[in-house]
C-alpha cells in the first residue's frame, strides 16, 4: 500500500433554501438588524467605466420565474482588473470597486437587477483575451449546489466571438444563452438577461 | 572530473532561494461532485423543475474564478457575531443558548484566513423571521435569526445563538426539518463558494430528511453534523457545537504558463 493521501474532502453543498433573504439580504426578509449591508449596487459616484443594468429574471423548466432566488455577480473594473491579490495584471486597481454584488429577484416582478459597470477585458493566464464578462453565482430553494454561469455582452460581437470560454461551448445555439442585450431605456444602459434552470433554450452553466 | 556531471543535476538545485511552493494564484482542486447532492434529486421535490439537465461544461480556472470578493472588519458591526444580542429588543431570545465554532479550512488543511462566514436560522420554536414563513410557531421578539463573522488568521470563527428548532414544510405532509443553521461562506476565490447547512449530533431527524438524503455519500453527509463540544461550552451559560468548514484547496503555481500543478 503506498502512503495514504490525506487530503481534506470538501464540505457539502445544501440548498440556499426560501429564506436564505434572511441571512443574506435582511431587508428582503422584512427586518432590519446590521449596521453595514451588501447590496446589488456596485458603483459609488466616483466608480470609472460606463454605468450600466443588469435585469433578468430565472426560470424554471416550466418558464415559471423564480421568486425566490439569489445572484451574485463577480466582476473585473473597467481596466479589466480584479480586486484581488491573485490578480496582478497591468490594469489599474480601484479600491474602491469591491467587484461583487448579490440580489435577489423581486418577490412580486421576479426581477433581479445590479447596478454595475461594464468590465473591461481580461487577459487570462496564457495570454489569451478573453471578451467582457461578468461572473454569475445562483442559489435557490431546489438548487442543491449553486450554479456558475457567465454574462457576456450583445455588442462586443468580435470579442466575444473570440472568447476562449464561449468556444468551448460545442453548440453555437447554446453561446446565445450567455449574452445579456443592450437596449437603452429612459437615458440608462440596460443589459437584459434570462437564465433558464431547465428544457430547450436551458442557459450553460459551468464546472467552475 | 566529469565535465558533463553537472548537467545531471536537478536544474532546481542550483535555484538561488530555497524551493518553498508559493501559496500562489493556481486554480483549485476539482470539485468531487461524488459528494455533493446532484441538481436532480426527486425527493426534494422543488429540484425537479430547477436542476438543469443538460452536462455542466468544464471550465479551467482562470483569473475570473481564482479570484473573488475580499471582505474587511470595516465591513461588519460589533455585535455580528453574537445572535443573542444582535437583534434583542427588551431582553435575551428564549431557546438553548449555544456557541457555535470551528474553522474554515481547505482541502490541504490549511485555514483559510479573513473570509466571511454567514449564517441564518429559525428560533427555537422553528419559526423564520421571513414575510413568507407562516409557520404558526411565534416569532420571538429578541431574535432576528442571522449574523457574520470573519475567519481570524488560522481560519477560525465562533458565534453565539439560541439552538433552533425544527420546523415542517411543503415537500411530503409530514416533512419535518431537521434543527439546522444555513452557512454561506466565500473563501478565497469565486469558486470556492458555498452554501451549506450545520446540523446538530443526536437528531434523529437527520436520516429523514428529504433535503440532507440529497447527499449521495454518508461521510460527506456526517461531516455536516456538528457534535457537542463540552470542552468550548461555558459553564452554566451556553453549550457549544464545533462545526468545521472545508473548502476546494488551492494548487500552488510554481512555474507561469504550465498548468501541471502540484
Amino acid at each position: 500500500m503506498p502512503q495514504p493521501l490525506n487530503y481534506l474532502k470538501e464540505t457539502a453543498s445544501q440548498t440556499a433554501g426560501p429564506y436564505v433573504h434572511i441571512g443574506l439580504i435582511p431587508a428582503m426578509a422584512g427586518f432590519d438588524i446590521f449596521e453595514k449591508n451588501f447590496s446589488n449596487v456596485l458603483v459609488t459616484p466616483n466608480t470609472k467605466g460606463e454605468r450600466i443594468t443588469l435585469e433578468g429574471k430565472v426560470l424554471d423548466g416550466t418558464g415559471t420565474p423564480l421568486r425566490d432566488v439569489l445572484l451574485e455577480i463577480w466582476q473585473a473594473n473597467a481596466n479589466g482588473r480584479y480586486n484581488h491579490p491573485a490578480d496582478r495584471s497591468a490594469g489599474a486597481l480601484e479600491e474602491e470597486f469591491r467587484g461583487w454584488g448579490r440580489a435577489g429577484s423581486d418577490f412580486d416582478s421576479s426581477l433581479v437587477t445590479f447596478e454595475t459597470i461594464k468590465p473591461g477585458a481580461i487577459t487570462d493566464k496564457t495570454g489569451r483575451k478573453c471578451a467582457p464578462h461578468i461572473n454569475v453565482w445562483i442559489v435557490a430553494r431546489g438548487i442543491n449546489i449553486g450554479l456558475n454561469t457567465r454574462l457576456y455582452f450583445s455588442d462586443e460581437e468580435a470579442a466575444n466571438a473570440a472568447d476562449p470560454v464561449l468556444n468551448l461551448i460545442e453548440q453555437p445555439a447554446r453561446r446565445a444563452t450567455l449574452i445579456a442585450k443592450r437596449t437603452e431605456r429612459a437615458g440608462k444602459i440596460v443589459y437584459s438577461f434570462t437564465i433558464n434552470l431547465q428544457g430547450p433554450e436551458e442557459t450553460v452553466f459551468f464546472d467552475v | 572530473m566529469n565535465a558533463q556531471a553537472p548537467a545531471l543535476r536537478d536544474p532546481r538545485l542550483n535555484r538561488p532561494e530555497p524551493f518553498t511552493p508559493p501559496l500562489g494564484d493556481g486554480g483549485f482542486f476539482q470539485r468531487d461532485r461524488s459528494i455533493h447532492p446532484p441538481a436532480h434529486a426527486p425527493g426534494y421535490k422543488s429540484s425537479v423543475l430547477r436542476s438543469p439537465r443538460q452536462s455542466l461544461l468544464s471550465l479551467e480556472n482562470s483569473i475570473s474564478e481564482i479570484t473573488g470578493p475580499v471582505f474587511g472588519h470595516n465591513d461588519l458591526g460589533p455585535l455580528d457575531n453574537d445572535l443573542i444580542r444582535n437583534y434583542a429588543k427588551d431582553g435575551d431570545p428564549v431557546g438553548e443558548r449555544i456557541i457555535v465554532h470551528g474553522r474554515v479550512l481547505d482541502e490541504t488543511g490549511r485555514g483559510v484566513p479573513n473570509t466571511l462566514v454567514e449564517f441564518w436560522q429559525a428560533n427555537a420554536g422553528g419559526r423564520y423571521r421571513h414575510k413568507k414563513d407562516t409557520y404558526l410557531a411565534p416569532i420571538d421578539p429578541n431574535f432576528g435569526g442571522c449574523g457574520r463573522a470573519l475567519t481570524d488568521d488560522t481560519g477560525y470563527y465562533y458565534f453565539r445563538t439560541v439552538k433552533p428548532g425544527p420546523y415542517p414544510w411543503r415537500n411530503y405532509v409530514n416533512s419535518w426539518r431537521p434543527a439546522h443553521i444555513h452557512f454561506s461562506v466565500f473563501g478565497s476565490g469565486f469558486a470556492q463558494r458555498l452554501i451549506t447547512q450545520m446540523y446538530f449530533e443526536g437528531d434523529p431527524l437527520i436520516p429523514v430528511c428529504p433535503i440532507l438524503t440529497t447527499i449521495p455519500d454518508k461521510d460527506a453527509l456526517d461531516r455536516l453534523v456538528a457534535p457537542l463540544d463540552l470542552n468550548a461550552s461555558t459553564p452554566f451559560d451556553s453549550l457549544a457545537y464545533r462545526f468545521d468548514i472545508v473548502l476546494r484547496g488551492q494548487r500552488s503555481t510554481y512555474f507561469e504558463n504550465r498548468t501541471a500543478g502540484n
